[in-house]
């Protein structure tokens, strides 16, 4: 068969790459940088609405990291269980977050939620069936009944162990349906923030044609997922750089508990890709080299089922103690061959095939080799429960920032806290890109006009492309990546220790100078990907450094964050947010709600599973 | 190892071209192809390909290896590379962007055109629409899809009408909603696809089924179609 050539595209050939005071505008009511849940699902919210709205993805929608999510939406839609009631998702979700979650975005989620997991059904997500024709939901970590007191819940619904894949393609398909505009293989570079400290758009680079844009817009919505690339293993997508957060350091803006990362518990040992938490939640459980299930010795409840934290803690511990399996004694095992082929086979498939072709067993006879793995991260771009990003006023309290929203992995709206509890974060995607878009369509009916941006405040959202695109000479672009993902990997895992924490910021500091005189050796036009990688370690320098100041400055052990220098939970100095400001690398604090609407607070007590 | 890799960016070269690249890795062991592009790409930057998940879900990284399509993250070097060589190049019969890119227009207009959503203008009940497990069992080996094209770009038929046949993929996503307890619009989606092109250019070849990398069988289901469309004749 041929090989077809085709004609290079018609944007002017040879055109330098910017020359930011003669951008090409594009005008929309609101552009949402990112095809993911989150993003597609406020897109479609707004294309319904009939506001001009775009999309615009560095990856086609359905390439995006959503799609790889296993084990399900966590929901009290009362499927598994009659009796189930939100209030006791709730309540997991809180403690699940060692209380800094913020308990009226954590009801908002939980109460809208059952709603919002319909709508997703009427869309045509192929959810997995149960006798009575319900969705079927599993177990999953951190899941209670009857507010702790009523043993383990089953509350995820899923679509076999594909309901990240089920979701986006539902809700891509519906945002075709509804007419969205797709900037597909478009790439944002930065925030346009005029002199008022609003947000008038997007500085962005047709991916295909290297041409770049003014995207001009009254509503911005971050929808750029998480940045799991800082460490040099993880369950997440080459494409998470954390792009968004980013854009909004690199626009002084603040982000919220960034030194919180996720390690789930079953990354599969050297390649990194996630086997889903519902291998547990189906019955399966971790065992040691010795063949014992040691969860029952960390949590005596839960086990297997305890928070994530937990439960990665406990491993790290076992592999510390000379317990680990493998010849270097580096990980633990999973087992699933006690659940018999016909349960594996028809709840787990996609598990069944990640095993065979990453670990080379076959979990229906063998066990599967997982270490912690980074998987997640809380923190992000501060928000309301509209998704609106917010910032600090004079008086330090929150200020919205006009124009822009953010949402996802990428927002920190919080409803994690320190620690993200399995399937919640598929329904904060659903409820919150929901809630942006009808805060958007709000605005619009009040009438917003476009914000201006003078030609200086575009040039300083050009300034990368123009520094990548003199670099003369210089260290690669692969090389520093590398050299900062090791560093992640080895000093901000699982536990952490303040002495390496300080001399990393250091590293990390050389590294930005570094960073600054690197070479990006192809300056082609026509998808440079390499041109990508660059701005992309901007991004994760900018993520890992302040995730990196954070963890030093939170002088305790909360949720993900363990330190062997300050090994207690701190209430009286830490029970908040942590905000950091990029300008002056400051570190601030930022009270958590404790004001839920209709439901009592729930108070901070010590946490066991 | 010795790699053919297919070049081309329209900007610098009048015609593509194979280049030979050597790499010296140390037994393959579990090495995937796109584990190899990386370190090629650590290399020489502009090597330009897509990839994401690096799982084989999200579908960026279908290529053609030795030959054969497939996608790259999930295909081990060892078991594609012949007597240490292999050779590395797009998706056969769509454009060519650059290297390995292809342009994937023609491929998302057809899935697009056979209206790959759930219709059903009933109102929806306030909880969940009900299925049966027996009949959301109908779905599985079609609902997987993840649009890498590895099926389309290894068909005959999709290479001479890619404007007019829908294609392997796009047929799967037909069937699928036709399959679907829930969705009421069989009639309308039928009459859609009963011209002579659209389903009826398949040739039963078959180079799709070996192709999927998901391991799912547009061929039955373009079948299945051809079996209402015939029945609805009647
Ligand atoms: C392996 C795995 C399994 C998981 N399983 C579950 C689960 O079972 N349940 C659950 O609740 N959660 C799960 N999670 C977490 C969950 O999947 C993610 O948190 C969530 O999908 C993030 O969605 P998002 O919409 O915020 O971002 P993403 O889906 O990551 O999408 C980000 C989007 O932003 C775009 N983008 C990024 N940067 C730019 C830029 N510069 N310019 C333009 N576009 C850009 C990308 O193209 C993409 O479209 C899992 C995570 C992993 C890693
Ligand atoms: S049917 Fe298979 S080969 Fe074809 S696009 Fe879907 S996943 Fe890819």
């Amino acid at each position: 068969m041929p090989w077809r050539r085709r004609q290079p595209p018609v944007a002017e050939r040879f055109a330098p790459v910017v020359d930011v005071s003669q951008l090409p505008v594009m005008e929309f009511d609101g552009v949402i940088v990112g095809g993911g849940g989150a993003g597609l699902r406020a897109g479609l919210q707004l294309a319904r609405s009939g506001l001009k709205t775009a999309v615009l993805s560095k990856v086609f929608p359905t390439r995006s990291h959503t799609v790889s999510a296993q084990g399900g939406i966590t929901c009290a839609i009362a499927s598994e269980d009659p009796d189930d009631d939100w209030r006791w998702h709730m309540y997991d979700t809180v403690k699940g977050s060692d209380y800094i979650g913020d308990q009226d975005a954590i009801e908002y989620m939980c109460s809208v939620g059952p709603e919002a997991v319909y709508e997703l059904e009427h869309m045509g997500l192929p959810f997995t069936r149960t006798e009575s024709g319900r969705i079927y939901q599993r177990p999953f970590g951190g899941q209670s009944k009857n507010f702790g007191k009523g043993g383990q819940a089953s509350r995820t619904c899923a679509a076999e162990d594909r309901t990240g894949h089920a979701l986006l393609h539902t809700l891509y398909q519906n945002n075709l349906r509804a007419g969205t505009v797709f900037l597909n293989e478009w790439f944002a570079v930065d925030l346009v923030v005029n002199q008022d400290g609003a947000v008038a758009g997007v500085v962005a680079l047709n991916i295909e044609t290297g041409e770049v844009v003014f995207v001009k817009s009254k509503a911005t919505v971050l929808a750029t997922g998480g940045a799991g690339r800082i460490y040099a293993t993880t369950t997440n997508a080459m494409t998470n750089t954390g792009d968004g957060v980013g854009m909004a350091l690199r626009a002084g803006l603040p982000v919220q508990d960034i030194e919180m990362w996720q390690f789930h518990p079953t990354g599969i040992h050297r390649a990194g890709v996630l086997v889903t938490e519902g291998c547990r939640g189906e019955g399966g459980y971790l065992v040691n080299k010795d063949g014992e299930r040691f969860m029952e010795r960390y949590a005596p409840n839960a086990k297997d089922l305890a928070s994530r934290d937990v439960v990665a803690r406990s491993m790290v511990q076992e592999i510390m103690e000379g317990r680990g399996a493998g010849e270097n004694a580096d990980h633990v095992l999973l087992k699933l061959d006690h659940l018999g082929a016909e349960t594996i086979h028809k709840r787990l498939p996609g598990i069944v095939e990640l095993a065979k072709t990453f670990a080379h067993v076959d979990p229906v006879r063998e066990l599967i080799p997982v270490v912690p793995t980074c998987h997640y991260m809380m923190g992000g771009v501060p928000t309301n429960v509209h998704g609106q990003a917010l910032t600090q006023g004079a008086g330090s309290g929150d200020r919205v920032v006009e124009g822009l929203y953010a949402i996802g992995e990428a927002a920190c709206v919080s409803v994690h806290g320190a620690n993200r509890l399995g399937g919640n974060s598929l329904l904060d995607l659903v409820v919150f890109g929901r809630a942006a878009g009808l805060h958007i369509e709000e605005t619009m009916r009040q009438g917003v006009a476009f914000r201006a941006a003078s030609e200086t405040d575009l040039e300083r959202a050009g300034a990368r492309l123009v520094r990548w695109d003199h670099s003369v000479g210089g260290e690669s672009v692969a090389k520093l990546k590398e050299e900062l993902q090791r560093l992640m990997l080895v000093n901000f895992n699982v536990f952490r220790s303040g002495e390496r924490m300080r001399a990393s910021i250091h590293q990390l500091a050389e590294l930005r100078e570094r960073i600054g005189q690197a070479h990006l050796a192809d300056k082609s036009r026509v998808f440079n990907t390499a041109r990508l990688e660059a701005l992309e370690l901007d991004n994760l320098l900018e993520v890992a450094e302040a995730t990196a100041i954070v963890a030093e400055a939170r002088t305790e052990s909360r949720g993900a964050h363990a330190r062997d220098d300050y090994t207690e939970r701190d209430d009286e100095n830490w029970l908040c947010h942590s905000l950091f400001f990029p300008g002056e690398r400051r570190v601030a604090k930022r009270a958590v709600n404790f004001a839920p609407k209709t439901v009592d607070t729930f108070a901070p007590t010590a946490r066991s599973y | 190892m010795r790699i053919s890799l297919y070049r081309y960016d329209p900007d610098a070269d009048a015609a593509p071209r194979m280049e030979n690249l050597e790499l010296d890795i140390p037994g393959v062991g579990d090495l995937m192809v796109l584990d190899l592009l990386e370190r090629l790409k650590a290399i020489d930057p502009s090597i330009a390909y897509r990839r994401s998940c690096r799982e084989g879900v999200c579908g960026s990284d279908g290529v053609n290896m030795n030959g054969r399509n497939g996608l790259a993250c999930t295909t081990p070097v060892s078991e594609v590379a012949r007597r240490g060589k292999l050779t590395l190049r797009p998706l056969p019969g769509l454009p060519v962007i650059r290297d390995l890119v292809v342009d994937m227009t023609q491929f998302y207009r057809q899935y697009e055109k056979i209206k790959p959503f759930l219709q059903n203008e009933d109102p929806p009940p306030a909880r969940e629409r009900l299925q049966t497990p027996e009949d959301r069992e109908k779905l599985n080996g079609l609902y997987e899809c993840i649009l890498c094209a590895c099926c389309s770009t290894s068909c005959p038929s999709f290479w001479w009408n890619p404007e007019k046949f829908v294609g392997p993929a796009g047929l799967l996503q037909a069937y699928r909603f036709l399959a679907d307890s829930r969705d009421t619009a069989t009639e309308e989606r039928l009459a859609e696809l009963e011209d002579p092109f659209s389903v009826f250019r398949c040739r039963g070849i078959m180079n799709c089924v070996s192709a999927c990398p998901k391991g799912l069988n547009p061929t039955r289901a373009i079948g299945k179609i051809r079996t209402m469309l015939v029945e609805r004749g009647i």
